[in-house]
């Protein structure tokens, strides 16, 4: 069947068998291979990308079912010679050892830094009403869709918590 | 996955049509395709409902909220009536699966997401909800996150949902429609207790799409929904609590309790509220309430904590909605 989606900017018209997943179609479809697989049943957060906005486990979606939408994938973030700040920070700050699940943990990160500033709350938080502040543990349930083998979490925390402090002062210089 | 036709509904009516001739709906997919992968689930058509006009929070006449079916579990956690008059319902949506999950994830989808029952994810185990009449592994194995109330001989699954459990503490109704017209009915009266017919999990017809729920106006007293697990985050309940409690002059005067990973479905015993009003919060009276929900109460071996640990789960989730009453 046909399927039309907008891949990091650019349209992409597609055939496909309905039973392909997004993940599958940005992988052997198009080539983009940055966007992992895990565990195809949602469980590892390693397919996340961005669906109009949103992070989503591109495992558990059809392409069928997505045909018009807008999709962003690590590779629609940064580039080699262009990288995004949260790439830098995971560089920077060592946030990985073998690096399978690096483009979902930016990408989720992204994402997550994005939904507490609309001021999404999480489990966490003490109250459901007030802006969040992402603290290490806010950071930790927030990113909890997103596991490493490797365990790199606490550098995985530190370099997001170092994109949402050059976030922060960004913002207060603005003010 | 086995191979299927893909059709996209336009209408609410389309969709019950195609779905009557055999179709299954597809929301955000995350547990169909989950179970269409391995197999659990093969169905031949899918009719996929994502763009029918039902992703709208809307106040009621009746000053409640009117959900529709395919809101998705982020927007509903995160819509600033939900946070503010039923937090309860944002708390348990929010202890539920991770931000990816609950962006896709609907409030439709999230009501008939299947058992997480370990046999039934096996297509090698017998299983009478899988495969009926083929008996049931989890009765003599490995049953930790199964149910311990409302179970039968032949299955004992417990229903998942942690957003349904603070849905049934909130009574709130089920809005369908199908090929024969439209209903609205209890939430508790949307599941059927597994029986000797485990397969059959609701009531609703062939083609009978869930369109919407409706919450009744904000309930008075404090609400908390306490999620008992095995990890701190990222894993469904082995016990939770929906409760909404309102105290005055040191005596409780309602109480709304709904209870997860109990039962079959999201659980709620109108003799455990009863048992609570009039009286005045001490572990006493918490207690006498856990011994009218627990006097039925039978495990399977590895799921026999779970008895000690709801009584100990619905006092905590007492003593501080009390206190926060008070
Ligand atoms: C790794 C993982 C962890 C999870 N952890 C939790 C957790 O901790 N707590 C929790 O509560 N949940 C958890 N979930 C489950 C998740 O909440 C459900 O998968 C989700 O809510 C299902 O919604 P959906 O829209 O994706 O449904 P789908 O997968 O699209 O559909 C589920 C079922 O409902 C039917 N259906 C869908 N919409 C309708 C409708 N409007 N009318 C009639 N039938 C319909 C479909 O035909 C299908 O049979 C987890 C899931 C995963 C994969
Ligand atoms: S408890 Fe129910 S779902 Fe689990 S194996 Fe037995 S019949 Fe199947
Ligand atoms: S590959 Fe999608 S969540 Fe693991
Ligand atoms: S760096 Fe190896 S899985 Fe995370």
């Amino acid at each position: 069947m046909d399927v039309t989606i907008t891949v990091n900017g650019t349209e992409r018209k597609l055939e496909l068998d309905p039973r392909v997943t997004l993940l599958d179609a940005l992988r052997h479809e198009l080539g983009l291979t940055g966007t992992k697989k895990g565990c195809d049943h949602g469980q590892c957060g390693a397919c996340t990308i961005l669906v109009n906005g949103r992070r989503i486990n591109s495992c558990l979606a059809l392409a069928a079912s997505h045909d018009g939408d807008e999709i962003t994938t690590i590779e629609g973030l940064g580039t080699p010679e262009n990288m995004h700040p949260l790439q830098t920070a995971f560089v920077t700050h060592d946030g990985y050892q073998c690096g399978y699940c690096t483009p979902g943990q930016i990408m989720s990160a992204e994402a997550m830094l994005r939904e507490a500033a609309e001021g999404w709350p999480s489990y966490v938080s003490k109250t459901l009403d007030a802006d969040p502040t992402l603290t290490d543990e806010e950071i930790a349930e927030r990113m909890s869709g997103n596991l490493c083998r490797c365990s790199a979490y606490p550098r995985i925390r530190e370099a997001i918590a170092a994109v949402r402090d050059a976030r922060n002062a960004t913002k207060e210089a603005a003010e | 996955m086995r191979p299927f036709d893909y059709a996209r509904a336009d209408t609410t009516s389309d969709a019950a049509t195609r779905a009557a001739a055999g179709a299954t709906f597809l929301a955000g997919g995350t547990n169909l395709l989950d179970l269409m992968k391995l197999e659990v689930m093969a169905p031949e058509a899918l009719v996929d409902v994502t763009r029918l006009d039902l992703h709208e929070v809307e106040a009621t006449d009746e000053s409640g909220l009117r959900i529709g079916a395919l809101v998705t579990n982020s927007d509903l956690a995160n819509h600033a009536t939900v946070r503010a008059h039923y937090p309860v319902l944002s708390r348990a949506l929010l202890s539920g699966a991770t931000v990816q999950l609950r962006n896709k994830a609907t409030t439709g989808g999230n009501l008939l997401q299947r058992t997480r029952c370990p046999y039934f994810y096996d297509t090698a185990a017998a299983c009478n909800k899988r495969d009926p009449g083929t008996g049931c592994a989890a009765m003599e194995g490995r049953n930790r996150i199964l149910a311990v109330l409302g179970a039968s001989d032949h299955c004992i699954a417990t229903h998942p949902s942690d957003m349904a459990v603070a849905m049934r503490a909130l009574g709130a109704r089920v809005v369908t429609e199908g090929p024969d017209g439209g209903r609205e009915l209890d939430l508790g009266d949307l599941y059927r207790l597994p029986g000797d017919t485990p397969n059959i999990e609701t009531v609703l017809s062939d083609g009978e799409l869930i369109t919407a729920v409706i919450l009744p106006p904000p309930p008075a007293g404090a609400q908390s929904y306490v999620k008992v697990r095995d990890r701190a985050s990222y894993a469904f309940a082995l016990v939770s609590v929906a409760g909404v409690v309102a105290v005055e002059d040191g005596r409780i005067t309602s109480a709304n309790l709904a209870f997860g990973g109990l039962a079959p479905m999201p659980w709620r015993n109108e003799a455990v509220e009863t048992a609570l009003i009039g009286k005045a919060p001490s572990t006493e009276t918490f207690d006498a309430a856990a011994d009218i929900l627990l006097a039925d109460a039978k495990g399977h071996g590895d799921n026999d904590f779970k008895i000690p640990l709801a009584r100990r789960t619905l006092r905590r989730a007492l003593r501080e909605l009390c206190e926060r009453a008070a």
